[in-house]
């Protein structure tokens, strides 16, 4: 009964359906745009000394503990962004080490956190929305209460940032989210507040994009002024000491500090700002001296693979139409091949 | 009995060394043992530099001032530990220093000269101060005579040469931009490496313990290649300092009187210079009163006055250059390799554990085609049954 020739009739009835549900527009999703008042971080790999500041700054506003990967255990010594760390300075090494963003017989510092991706496909991956990113900040925040503990976005994140708390029955997920629990008491990321050099700096991400260009066309050698910590923009330069006092909350939202410009050498770039167009742009943007890829940076598309994945999924689920189709002629296959049961027959 | 005879004899230089300098044995060895720590020598070494100490044969000394504010003397003088001065002026014979010398004019440039000719060859040169060379030297003049001719002179039979402070050592605060005098160290006029002990002004010790190594070893201690000795200045200032926990856990103070830096938090960010500067002010302070005696520990960032290119050339405000990293090991490298591949031994017994669940899953299908088949017999069986009675 169920020749060859039925099935194929099937299949065809089955690709006329999904040509059927084609006809309701499906668009393919263009990768997202970080927003106008994105906020992220400037890591400069050039100036950073290797002093770990940061990461034990970080530690310290995420109340995470240490992880110890040495015999002694004195120090936190983490091997990768982990459950319980979310920033790590990695190094590079090659040779004799002697000499500082010197890719053959240098080392090199490189920072390893979040990069708040404009279209972050930990987001997309994840199915109960515990990850989403903020419409105004662009933050990619976590929730730990809608998290159903599926590690999605562990896999879906080209940079292996977002790690689960393997070791804990009621894990959580763990990342950097810019320490936005700081924020309301007009504090900002820990790392940039308390790195020494400048080397990691907090800000709008479209003035630290400004001031990653402005460092690049600079001659290397030349003395030019770094700021530290928090990248004013312009506009609020010119409110500086307009403060209601020190320390408290300046109406722009962040505390009044004093200002740490300093004088430094411009280090040689590799003329390339990191996160601009990577994966459709992200929100942390670094600047090296080692070519990206050799200090552990992907040479990723100008796309994110989120707008891939979501177009082919949201084309195939569209309207449920295709399932239903492919559900109907899968039952009508069936139904076909159902042969009438023996014992009804002998029984009547 | 040998060791008997070697106690007494040692008994019997020091009282003539407690006689000499006024100071009980205990001071003495004190002092000895403080020297030999100072050298980073070990234990025991104090024992030789006693006993070299005690053989009297006082180096004669000559000491000259160029460029300079005393400081360097001055230093010395406030050593506070047991009657150093004592020690100062009667361990070596100090036979010319304008300071501190009581004659003057003509009578001083005698001793000067009686001393260079008694000791030939043998005397310890030590300058202080830089040297005006521009203008052929007539910046600076002793006695009619120019630093540089000077120098020369004195350097010509001396055994070993030592320059004192930063002036002497590289040029120090009278070789600042523009330089009108043409200042240069003691190493750059003589044309030979000389041993410094740059500092504006440097520990006395590290002074005391260079000339205490050449009376006991006969030579001077070993140096880096800038003349320093490396027991002194083979550390950044940064690796040993007492606030560095502050750096490591990014504290930082911010302005002079804000709360990180009355509450002691490092001071990087207002310029210190330590993590460029090699010298060992943080684990020995200045005047033998504690930790808390020397810039840092009081509150003011390190301007690096030891180092060439840092003291006196760079701004106070303006930030070190990080010379030096943590020990590499405790990076994390770009790509780490976590865990191990699959031993033999877990890989037989995952294939084991496999074959086994195999074996059972192809075991349970055939049980349950069993028991599909067993009930299928029951079923006509009892069809059988139905029949036979209803017949």
């Amino acid at each position: 009964m169920s020749s060859r020739r039925d099935f194929l009739k099937g299949a065809l009835a089955a690709t006329g359906a999904m040509v059927g549900a084609g006809a309701t527009p499906v668009h393919a999703r263009d990768t997202y745009s970080r927003p106008p008042e994105a906020m992220g971080l400037l890591y400069d790999a050039t100036l950073c000394v290797g002093c770990k500041a940061c990461m034990a700054a970080c530690k310290e506003a995420n109340n995470n503990p240490p992880e110890f990967n040495t015999v002694d255990k004195l120090w936190d010594t983490p091997l990768d962004t982990s459950g319980y760390t979310f920033n790590i300075i990695k190094m590079y090494r090659n040779g004799t080490m002697e000499t500082k963003d010197a890719e053959v017989n240098g080392y090199a510092f490189m920072k390893t956190s979040c990069m708040h991706c404009a279209d972050p496909s930990c987001v997309s991956a994840c199915p109960v929305s515990a990850m989403i990113k903020n419409p105004v900040n662009g933050i990619v925040e976590y929730n730990p209460d809608k998290c159903i503990g599926c590690r999605y976005c562990v896999v879906a994140c080209p940079f292996g940032i977002p790690k689960y708390q393997l070791d804990d029955p009621l894990g959580r997920i763990g990342k950097c989210e810019l320490c936005r629990h700081r924020h309301k008491d007009g504090y900002y990321s820990a790392c940039a507040e308390v790195c020494p050099t400048g080397a990691t700096l907090f800000g709008r991400t479209e003035d630290l994009l400004a001031e990653a260009k402005r460092r690049l066309a600079l001659k290397p050698g030349t003395v030019t002024k770094f700021p530290r910590g928090r990248l004013r923009p312009a506009t609020e330069r010119m409110l500086q000491g307009q403060a209601d006092g020190k320390g408290e909350k300046h109406r722009h939202g962040w505390r009044d500090e004093p200002d740490q410009i300093y004088e430094g050498t411009v280090g040689k770039y590799v003329q390339h700002v990191y996160g601009e167009k990577e994966y459709g742009g992200t929100q942390v943007l670094k600047l090296s001296g080692v070519t990206f890829e050799k200090v552990g940076m992907p040479n990723l598309p100008p796309y994110s693979s989120a707008a891939t994945s979501e177009t082919i999924q949201h084309s195939l689920y569209g309207g449920m139409l295709m399932p239903i189709a492919v559900l109907g002629a899968l039952t009508w296959v069936a139904k076909r091949n159902v042969k009438p049961d023996d014992d009804s027959g002998e029984q009547s | 009995m040998q060791q008997a005879s070697f106690i007494h004899e040692t008994n019997r230089a020091a009282d003539a060394v407690e006689r000499r300098l006024q100071i009980s044995r205990r001071e003495f060895l004190q002092f000895c043992s403080g020297v030999a720590a100072t050298l980073g020598l070990p234990a025991g070494a104090e024992a030789a530099i006693a006993q070299a100490v005690e053989a009297a044969k006082r180096p004669s000394v000559i000491w000259l001032h160029f460029q300079e504010c005393t400081g360097c003397s001055e230093s010395l003088l406030r050593a506070e530990h047991p009657t150093l001065e004592k020690l100062i002026l009667d361990i070596i014979s100090l036979d010319y220093h304008e300071t501190l010398m009581v004659a003057a004019g003509h009578q001083a440039e005698k001793a000067r000269k009686d001393a260079m000719a008694a000791n030939k060859g043998k005397y310890v040169l030590v300058v202080e101060g830089a040297i005006p060379t521009k203008d052929k030297g007539i910046y600076c003049k002793v006695g009619g005579h120019t630093a540089v001719d000077l120098v020369k002179e004195c350097a010509a039979d001396a055994a070993a040469v030592i320059a004192i402070g930063s002036c002497a050592s590289w040029g120090g605060m009278p070789a600042t931009d523009p330089n009108p005098t043409g200042a240069s160290s003691v190493g750059e006029v003589l044309g030979k490496p000389v041993v410094t002990i740059p500092g504006c002004p440097p520990s006395p010790y590290n002074f005391l313990a260079t000339v205490v190594h050449f009376l006991t070893f006969g030579k001077l201690p070993a140096t880096d290649k800038l003349g320093r000795p490396l027991f002194a200045y083979s550390r950044l200032i940064h690796e040993n300092c007492e606030r560095r926990a502050h750096f490591d856990a990014g504290r930082f103070a911010m302005e002079f009187g804000d709360e990180g830096h009355r509450k002691g938090y490092c001071l990087y960010k207002l310029g210190c210079k330590g993590p460029e500067t090699y010298a060992n002010c943080p684990t020995l302070g200045f005047g033998d009163v504690g930790e808390v005696s020397w810039p840092v520990g009081c509150g003011h960032p390190c301007f690096g006055c030891s180092e060439k290119g840092v003291g006196f050339a760079k701004p106070i405000h303006a930030m070190a250059k990080m010379l030096n990293v943590a020990p590499p090991l405790q990076y994390a490298r770009i790509v780490e390799e976590q865990g191990k591949g699959a031993t033999f031994a877990s890989a037989a017994a995952l294939a084991a554990i496999a074959g086994a669940a195999a074996g059972g899953a192809a075991m349970l299908t055939r049980n349950l085609g069993m028991s599909h088949k067993a009930e299928e017999l029951e079923k006509t069986q009892d069809k059988a049954g139905k029949n036979k009675a209803e017949v």
